[in-house]
């Protein structure tokens, strides 16, 4: 038979393919599909039996139409039917449709299975070929269920053809990698090993990957690999260019081979036998002379896979890191690279000069490029060398040339790239840090920092500068003297006004002696700024004031002169406002010595490792901080006497919470004369307050620590929730007071309030009867996990509620950590003798720990981008429930316990949302967008939901996905 | 581990636009999340690209790259995007003849182009296969003519 003319394989798939390269729009694409969908569809439904031609060329243009990016809900069934096909074509197109539209559906796997079975039997090299290809782009864990054990049979079987083992040996390193568990190590291993001496280069070259993924698993069991690694390596390197014909690859012999061996000997040590040892260095000493030598072809390819050799050698002598003579030869060819006038060498250079840093036999060599590195900062032009740069710069810092790179580094962010800032950020805080012998350059380099690119100073920056200044008093004047100097600036960051607040509240009396800095002065200064800041900067500030009238006792009169204005005493913002009335309240009522007790400097951070450092490690992934980094940082801790993971903030108001009588705690004592308890009942009594219409307040904070679980055994089991119990809980997602139950005989309502990570329900259960309810009892569980995410408490009921009357309820929550369920409350009660019990289902969801975050626009897609893993997004299309009115929409979203961001998204049809969830032990950033499609002939949305956390993320999609 | 069709479509859908967006004569190589991202323009509008895990050699991979499009260069003769559009099965089909699951599985172009001849004249066309399979070596988001 003639070979075909490519192409004229499927003429109606060639013109299909045309029809839709001619669509001028995208409608008219879309058409063009749905005709072609439909014609498709009518085909294979037809009583007429489609002959394999045709079955072919349809599925093969489902595929197309897939690859477009168009969903495929059909064709599958024919396409397995194709794999049973003798032509070759129709089962490879069978095969590739499979490969690429993968199905988790059972009952094909099943039979795709099978096709499979009845090829790799077949004997037919090329079909054996075509289903070991099939098995690894699918490489499901069905798949690998039903072959892991026939693949490795075929790979070291005698009559197998070289195609077929070169096929089976990738095949088996795919399941491998997706189902190690199910690659059971066997008497074939040490025959694999021996695929290394096979004459045929492609065998070699395909076995030779398998075996280093074993290798890196089994290390023991493969030791042999490595002298036939060697001899093998050595064999090719020696060789003339012409040696080995078709794999040699301009002029290089062999260099995907020489790679990959070069990369298996990284998995093991340096060879023991002397002579495998020494064959080894020549080969890798030849490597590095014919760097040296004249190109034998002037072609890019020809240079790069010779470099690509190179690079693996060097990489292999960085991983030995016991050659001095190798490390400083390899050190001293990436220099010159590192000139290189191809972009891509250098930036290579760059990168694997990173890693011969960290090694102190080239660490020094590495340090005489310090000027060819800062250059390369300076003036390459793509942005990914100068990442590059960067990063060497910081992997070569030590302290002898720790200024001139934290100099280099700082006056580059002014015009860096927007995508590197922020870890420019962080590795300039580090080194700054790390190599600071005076303390006075260290500060000066982070108000630097936050002068040049404060929004990329992530808190833990500001965090870590005040823990070190408070932890060494010998910083504490200069430090409080440069913020009182950097706040002059007419403009300044957000950030500069935390550090100068929290500073100064704490160090201001150390200025306070010059007249250019007076208690009144620095006080003006800081109130200055204060209309510009967001809420915690505001909070952040109020707490320096109090400090100040501890501080400095003249300046009292005016700062309860602010307190005491609308503008905070009745601010809007439940937190500046709480903090400006007990502030006032504890500087006119407490005495001087209560005042310095409660407000006395902050006690020294304990000992940690840099949360700063921690962060960047979580940044780069593990590998990006190398080893001598770490002991550095273990060190640096020891010597710093610094850091806690806890932002000072916290840390304060923990520590006033629970060690000092806090300022909180002093008022709640004076005002309501109940005895202070842990913190944790202040904050819930805090609650009661604010929680003004619900009767009286203080009797229920009173009874609150005694109200547990009423545990009134129930005549019967709990029902089972009510079926509308889901819907119900929806209900209230976005509010928190309403009637949540009703039926003939009873009401419930709902009361509401959260704070932080605890919140205040109060049930309101309604007889609607004449009749009084006997045994009336309710029962709050936490199924499941949920029992150790949330924590409720309630108190007993009245067991008799007489006709028409009302009773109260109250459940304490507190949020452990986040949770999926919800809830059940259980009620039974006799109603004319016939005991009821219903089931449902409270409305406390994870978004009731919201706390609001205002953002800038800058900030927000920051964030959103540092939250790129895939899990931590939940997204979902849905039909609009509700009419897309803009303020309905709004209350919702403010409902949610999010703050609603104006200005933010491009498109101003788009709402967003930021919060932070609160559990006991970790806050929870979360982001949101949600898309209203109004256009559409259905009105639709798509939500967006980044989060910290990714079980919150799916949780909130879920959740808000029925409130639209 | 595989990835839905979504997440797929998305990973496609950055790399077009963080590859397209380099400017001229920029290094073939970029950092993007955990990968290292290689990639090839070849005449106006073809590119190619392919995403290495840490260890991974670059250079290699742009070879890799290159090797492919001599291999499309070899089939089709001077390869362009439409090429690859209306016979994108073909495309497929010397990609796995290639490449299997990430990993090179013969360099010879010799051996590969005559495996392709013997699978066109076995039958009546042509043979090979691809993997946009993204499994979690390298990963081939490639070949698709980029129209826009």
């Amino acid at each position: 038979m003639p070979a075909v003319s490519k192409g004229d394989g499927m003429r109606g798939l060639a013109v299909f393919i045309s029809d839709i390269r001619n669509c001028k729009s995208k409608e008219a694409e879309i058409k063009r599909i749905n005709k072609e969908l439909a014609n498709i569809r009518s085909k294979f439904k037809g009583d007429k039996a489609l002959d394999g031609y045709s079955k072919k060329k349809y599925v093969c243009k489902l595929l197309f139409i897939f690859l477009l990016g168009h969903d495929i809900d059909f064709g599958h069934m024919e396409a397995v039917n194709l794999l049973s096909s003798n032509k070759y074509t129709e089962k490879q197109i069978g095969y590739l449709f499979i490969s690429v539209l993968v199905n988790s559906n059972s009952e094909l796997i099943r039979l795709i299975n099978n096709a499979i079975k009845n090829d790799l039997s077949s004997r037919n090299p090329t079909f054996m070929c075509l289903a070991l290809h099939c098995i690894a782009n699918v490489g499901s864990r069905e798949m690998a269920e039903a072959f892991a054990s026939e693949i490795p049979r075929i790979l070291v079987a005698g009559d197998t053809m070289d195609s077929v083992k070169q096929s089976a040996a990738l095949c088996l390193l795919r399941l491998y990698k997706t189902s190690p568990d199910l690659v059971l190590m066997g008497e074939w291993t040490s025959r694999v090993v021996h695929l290394l001496n096979d004459q045929h280069m492609g065998v070699v070259t395909a076995a030779i990957s398998l075996i280093t993924c074993l290798s890196q698993k089994n290390p023991d069991e493969f030791k042999t690999c490595v002298s036939l690694a060697v001899s093998r390596l050595s064999r090719i390197v020696s060789s003339a260019s012409t040696d080995l014909q078709d794999y040699t690859y301009y002029f290089v012999p062999a260099p995907w081979l020489s790679c990959k061996l070069l990369r298996l000997l990284q998995c093991y040590p340096p060879p023991e036998d002397g002579a495998v040892k020494g064959r080894l260095v020549e080969c890798l000493e030849t490597i590095l002379n014919k760097a040296q030598e004249p190109p034998k072809s002037k072609k890019v390819q020809h240079s790069n896979a010779k470099n690509a050799i190179l690079f693996e050698a060097i990489s292999l002598i960085i991983h030995y890191d016991s050659e001095p003579n190798l490390l400083v030869r390899a050190c001293n060819q990436l220099g010159q690279f590192l000139q290189h006038r191809e972009t891509n060498l250098r930036y290579l250079a760059l990168e694997s000069m990173c890693t011969l840093a960290s090694s102190e036999f080239s660490h020094e060599a590495v340090k005489t490029h310090i000027e060819t590195v800062i250059n390369a900062l300076k003036t390459e032009r793509d942005v990914s060398v100068r990442q590059r740069a960067a990063d060497l710069l910081y992997a070569m810092c030590d302290r002898s040339n720790a200024k001139q790179i934290v100099a280099e580094m700082l006056s580059y962010l002014e015009t860096a790239d927007y995508s590197i800032r922020e870890e420019m950020v962080l590795k300039v805080a580090i080194l700054a840090e790390k190599y600071a012998v005076d303390y006075s350059w260290y500060v000066d380099t982070i108000l630097n920092l936050i002068r040049i690119a404060g929004d990329y100073v992530s808190e833990e920056v500001w965090y870590r500068v005040i823990q070190i200044v408070i932890n060494r008093d010998d910083v504490q004047g200069y430090a409080a003297k440069t913020v009182f100097e950097a706040l002059q600036a007419p403009a300044c960051h957000e950030n500069m006004v935390k550090v100068g607040g929290y500073i100064l509240g704490e160090f201001g009396n150390l200025i306070a002696g010059d007249p250019r800095s007076s208690p009144l002065v620095q006080f003006n200064l800081l109130h200055s700024k204060f209309h510009l800041c967001s809420v915690p900067t505001r909070a952040l500030l109020l707490s320096a004031y109090i400090k100040f009238i501890n501080l400095f006792p003249e300046t009292k009169a005016t700062i309860q002169e602010v307190l005491r204005c609308d503008s905070q005493i009745r601010n809007s913002d439940v937190e500046l406002q709480q903090r400006a009335v007990e502030y006032l309240k504890l500087s006119s009522i407490a005495s001087t010595d209560v005042l310095a007790t409660v407000l006395e400097e902050m006690p020294p951070f304990p000992e940690r490792e840099s949360s700063i450092l921690a962060k960047l490690k979580k940044k780069k992934g593990p590998g990006a901080v190398s080893v001598t980094e770490l002991d550095d940082s273990k060190r640096e801790a020891g010597e710093l006497n610094g850091g806690a993971d806890r932002g000072p903030d916290t840390a304060a108001m923990a520590a006033s919470n629970a060690s000092t009588p806090s300022p909180s705690a002093d008022l709640l004592g004076i005002r309501s004369a109940a005895p202070v308890g842990a913190a944790q009942t202040n904050a819930g009594s805090l609650l009661v307050d604010v929680f003004s219409d619900s009767g009286p307040a203080a009797p229920s904070a009173a009874v609150n620590d005694d109200g547990f679980l009423s545990s009134a055994p129930p005549s019967e089991d709990p029902a089972p929730p009510l079926s509308e119990a889901d819907e119900l809980l929806n209900k209230f997602v976005c509010k928190n007071n309403g009637v949540l139950f009703e039926n003939q005989l009873l009401q419930i309502g709902i009361k509401s309030e959260y704070r932080q990570n605890l919140g205040r329900m109060y049930l309101f259960y309604g007889n609607k009867t004449s009749v009084q309810f006997a045994s009336f009892s309710t029962t709050v569980s936490c199924p499941g996990e949920l029992q150790a995410q949330l924590n409720v408490q309630s108190k007993p009921v009245e067991p008799l509620v007489e006709g028409g009357a009302q009773i109260q309820q109250v459940l304490n929550i507190e949020c452990i950590t986040d949770f999926c369920d919800a809830p059940l409350l259980n009620i039974k009660f006799r109603y004319g003798g016939a005991l009821q019990n219903l089931t449902l289902k409270l409305p406390v969801t994870i978004n009731k720990f919201f706390q609001p975050t205002e953002m800038s626009s800058s900030d927000f897609f920051q964030r959103w981008k540092q939250l790129s893993q895939p899990q931590q997004e939940a997204q979902k299309i849905f039909k609009a429930n509700h009419s897309m009115d803009t303020e309905v929409l709004k209350a919702k979203l403010l409902g949610l316990g999010t703050a609603l961001l104006d200005n933010i998204d491009p498109n101003p049809e788009n709402y967003v949302c930021a919060g932070v969830i609160q559990t006991k032990g970790q806050q929870i950033g979360c982001l949101l967008r949600l898309e209203p499609n109004a256009q559409a002939q259905v009105q639709m949305y798509r939500l967006t939901l980044r989060c910290s956390k990714d079980t919150v993320s799916k949780r909130l999609c879920e959740l808000l996905a029925q409130q639209f | 581990t595989p990835l839905t069709d979504r997440e797929k479509k998305k990973v496609i859908r950055d790399m077009m636009m963080l590859v397209l967006a380099r400017p001229p004569r920029s290094c073939n190589f970029l950092q993007w999340r955990d990968l290292k991202i290689v990639y090839k323009r070849w005449y106006a509008s073809l590119y190619f690209c392919a995403g290495l895990e840490d260890k991974d050699n670059e250079l290699l991979a742009l070879e890799v790259l290159h090797r492919y499009v001599e291999l499309l260069d070899k089939y089709f003769g001077n390869v362009c995007e439409l090429d690859i559009i209306f016979n994108f099965e073909k495309a497929y089909f010397i990609l796995d003849e290639f490449l299997m699951g990430g990993e090179i599985l013969e360099t010879s172009k010799l051996a590969v182009g005559v495996s392709m001849e013997e699978a066109d004249t076995l039958q009546e066309e042509e043979k090979e296969q691809e993997e946009v399979g993204k499994t979690d070596k390298e990963r081939f988001a490639c070949g698709r003519g980029l129209r826009e």
